[in-house]
């Protein structure tokens, strides 16, 4: 674990200009604000992408808290990611609607198309799998979010034409 | 507000919005731009209308009450030229109105009374004054003015509400000790963090009518002299984030919050905030810690929020559907809320039905109902139908019932004398084909990773349990397997801090108690009476019933299937992985489970 900012990995966001404007904005925006550490992180993860061990470190110190309590948190929230993600995200829903829908098949086909387990990457950085907690769609079950659209009803048949969708899209 | 002779509602729940919503609501704008058309006839959003089954996107013409589905951007030429400029209705995409307008949508199905759902999908959540047409902002108007904090509180009482988020406390109560306690500021909050797999009527709520809520808290904050409100929304639930924003800036701008609320010299403010995937964060204590930027961990009560609440402050929680059931009793009176529902348990109350049931969605209904006349009167019954198995109530921490509870009615201490809890009005129906130890196993599997870890029972205790399952689900089940679940149900839930630790157990008591047959059957038998669990089944092609298709074969995830076209084809048991696909496929059902 990073404890200092001596140290910075060239790649880290806080080293690329552009995004180190982002994180700084939000930080001055937000540093304020009553409970600042989960807004902060929020926005963070939201327009970054993820929140990298610097980064911690970076916020902690802007925030005048312990970098302990910073990655606490991050690492308590399901939704604070460390790693880069994939340009691309699908999630599958494994709520109690989604599980008796047959999510599990659909997770099955995904691994099978894409060769990586949920929570990995594939080798392009174009698409990561993830699983997640009921999205609040039950009633379209099994249910999968590519990126932020809901696709409900999804059968196992047709899912290999999400992930076309996507590759088409980038192409 | 300007008049318009008609308005397109169009449909902006997550599935339209994938089907091209938006690009509908831009095409429909330019095309009335094009017709001459625009100050006549207004686009606006809407939260879902039609029911699940329909392709989408989903629109409504009013006042013509026209529902069309499944329009897409090229339609929209043809479908303004029809409906509006020649005044026809495009009966092509017409939405039967059997399926919408009776079930789903304004009118609700059988049994059905709406208090809290009525304005979704009638008006537009984006904008407040749709809200103040419908009697919105009317309560508060006359709590601030015709009310002392005392009486309000003094109505809530009277009316009999309690607490929508599951636990059912009263919630005149609530505020009353909040008035009482010393320190300021106090902090008016609203649970949005609706995490319960298989609940869905916040969600709903919160984007469909967020205003209620918003009145809601207004009026709580009123009573309770609060100046400083928050809702915290699940990370899950971006829309809904969204949509409370904009409905906060509308408020404020209107004078309805901020400082000297309609000129009557009451301040009050809200802002949302964001969780970001803790199950645990809905357990006020650890909501609270979420809000102060901390980990979402709970605390012991007491002190209770009340008293040391928020930033260590007195505050009050409630869930998104009690604040917004405030604003109708104050409108309509305590003995009008009071007269609807049951016994102990007043009102309505709305569950979030999925699972294996012909009607899915949400539905409204008085406190008292039977399980037996949701499922089957205003769900339609099982799906295919097939026998009824069990249904599961509020969430992981419920439990499953089974048939003999079909005829209970539906409130707070009836649910929780068989076992199970109302929690947030989850409601997953089971059919014949659900395997009970498996679906325990899946809950344990959910709170053991959704234990924040603070109290070892729950943190090591449903692992435990997650063990155990997952072995008596892959046929290595021991004989005293069964009673080291019941021991470990019993330490977890009298040793846990928070609800999510002393209801963790449920699912699996619940099982035990009422399917008992089935856990005996994967111990003792090594066999799964439903045919769900992988290990104890085995997928086999029946000579005579396969044609020869092959889309079993081309649709095996891992070439399991082999075989000629038009010969009968073979599954080799080594290479399948008992995913199922094959089974649901094969259109000649030639592929049996044994």
């Amino acid at each position: 674990m990073l404890k200092t900012l001596e140290k910075i990995p060239a790649e880290d966001p806080l080293n690329n200009p552009e995004q180190r404007k982002i994180i700084d904005s939000i930080l001055e925006k937000n540093k304020d604000v009553a409970g600042a550490t989960m807004v902060v992180l929020n926005s963070l993860q939201e327009s970054i992408g993820f929140i990298s061990p610097a980064m911690q470190v970076y916020v902690a110190k802007k925030l005048e808290e312990p970098v302990s309590r910073v990655h606490g948190v991050v690492s308590f929230y399901s939704f604070f990611t460390t790693t880069p993600r994939g340009k691309h995200t699908i999630k599958f829903c494994v709520g109690t609607a989604c599980y008796v829908g047959g999510i599990e098949q659909i997770i099955e086909k995904a691994k099978q198309i894409l060769s990586i387990e949920p929570g990995e990457t594939t080798e392009d950085g174009m698409i990561t799998l993830e699983l997640c907690r009921c999205v609040g769609a039950c009633s379209q079950a099994p249910v999968v979010v590519v990126d932020d659209l809901v696709q409900g009803r999804v059968k196992p048949n047709k899912f290999p034409k999400v992930i076309q969708d996507i590759k088409s899209e980038e192409a | 507000m300007a008049y318009f002779r008609s308005h397109v509602l169009i449909s902006i729940d997550p599935v339209c919005v994938q089907k091209g919503a938006y690009d509908l609501i831009r095409a429909f704008q330019d095309e009335l731009v094009k017709q001459g058309l625009i100050d006549e006839i207004e686009v606006l959003e809407t939260a879902r209308i039609g029911n699940p089954e329909t392709e989408g996107p989903d629109l409504i013409v009013y006042p013509e009450g026209v529902h069309y589905t499944n329009i897409t951007v090229k339609d929209v030429p043809y479908l303004v030229e029809e409906q509006f400029l020649k005044g026809r209705v495009a009966e092509q995409f017409v939405q039967e109105t059997k399926q919408t307008l009776d079930e789903e949508f304004s009118a609700p199905r059988a049994k059905e009374v709406r208090v809290i759902l009525k304005n979704i999908g009638e008006i537009d959540p984006l904008n407040i004054e749709d809200y103040i047409a419908r009697d919105g902002y009317m309560a508060l108007g006359k709590v601030l003015t015709e009310m002392t904090p005392e009486e309000t509180i003094q109505v809530v009482l009277d009316s009999g509400l309690r607490g929508r988020g599951g636990a059912g406390f009263p919630t005149g109560l609530k505020w009353k000790f909040i008035r009482a306690a010393e320190g300021e500021p106090k902090y008016m909050i609203c649970n949005a963090d609706e995490g319960d797999p298989g609940a869905f009527a916040n969600r709903r709520v919160l984007e469909g009518d967020p205003h209620s809520v918003i009145e809601g808290m207004i009026i709580g904050a009123y009573a309770a002299g609060s100046s400083q409100g928050y809702i915290y929304c699940r990370a899950e639930y971006p829309i809904a984030v969204q949509t409370l924003k904009v409905a906060i800036e509308q408020a404020r701008s209107l004078g309805l919050l901020g400082e000297n609320i309609l000129g009557t010299g009451f301040s009050f403010d809200l802002e949302v905030r964001m969780g970001a995937g803790a199950f645990v964060c809905g357990e006020e204590t650890a909501l609270m810690a979420s809000i102060e930027g901390k980990r979402g961990e709970p605390r012991p009560r007491p002190p209770f929020p009340a008293q040391k609440g928020l930033w260590q402050k007195p505050s009050n929680i409630n869930n998104v559907e009690t604040y917004s059931n405030v604003p109708q009793i104050i409108l309509n009176g305590a003995a009008w809320f009071a007269s609807l529902g049951y016994e102990k348990s007043k009102g309505t109350k709305t569950f979030s039905m999925a699972g294996d049931v012909k009607n899915t969605g949400l539905i409204e209904v008085p406190f008292g109902i039977t399980l037996r006349e949701i499922i089957y009167d205003v769900g339609g019954g099982i799906k295919e139908d097939k026998a009824f198995k069990a249904v599961q109530t509020g969430g992981p921490m419920g439990g499953c019932l089974p048939e003999k509870y079909l005829d209970l009615p539906m409130d707070y201490e009836a649910l929780g004398k068989a076992g199970s809890i109302l929690g947030s009005g989850g409601l997953v129906v089971m059919d014949e084909d659900t395997c009970m130890v498996d679906i325990a196993r899946f809950f344990m599997e959910f709170t053991q990773d959704e234990s924040c870890g603070k109290c070892t029972p729950c943190r090591v205790g449903t692992r435990r349990i997650l063990e155990i399952l997952t072995r008596i689900c892959d046929g290595k089940g021991r004989p005293d397997d069964i009673d080291t679940l019941r021991y470990l149900c019993e330490e977890i839930n009298e040793n846990s801090l928070c609800g999510l630790g002393k209801g963790a157990p449920n699912p699996v008591k619940s099982t035990l108690e009422h399917f008992l047959d089935e856990y005996e059957a994967h111990i003792y038998e090594k066999r799964c009476p439903a045919k769900v669990c992988k290990s104890l089944i085995r997928f086999e092609i029946i000579d005579g019933d396969c044609t020869g298709c092959t889309l079993c074969a081309r649709n095996c995830p891992v070439q399991a299937i082999s075989g000629e076209r038009r010969q009968t084809h073979v599954i080799d048991p080594d290479i399948c992985i008992k995913c199922g696909i094959c089974e649901q496929l094969c259109p000649y059902d030639a592929i049996e489970i044994v």
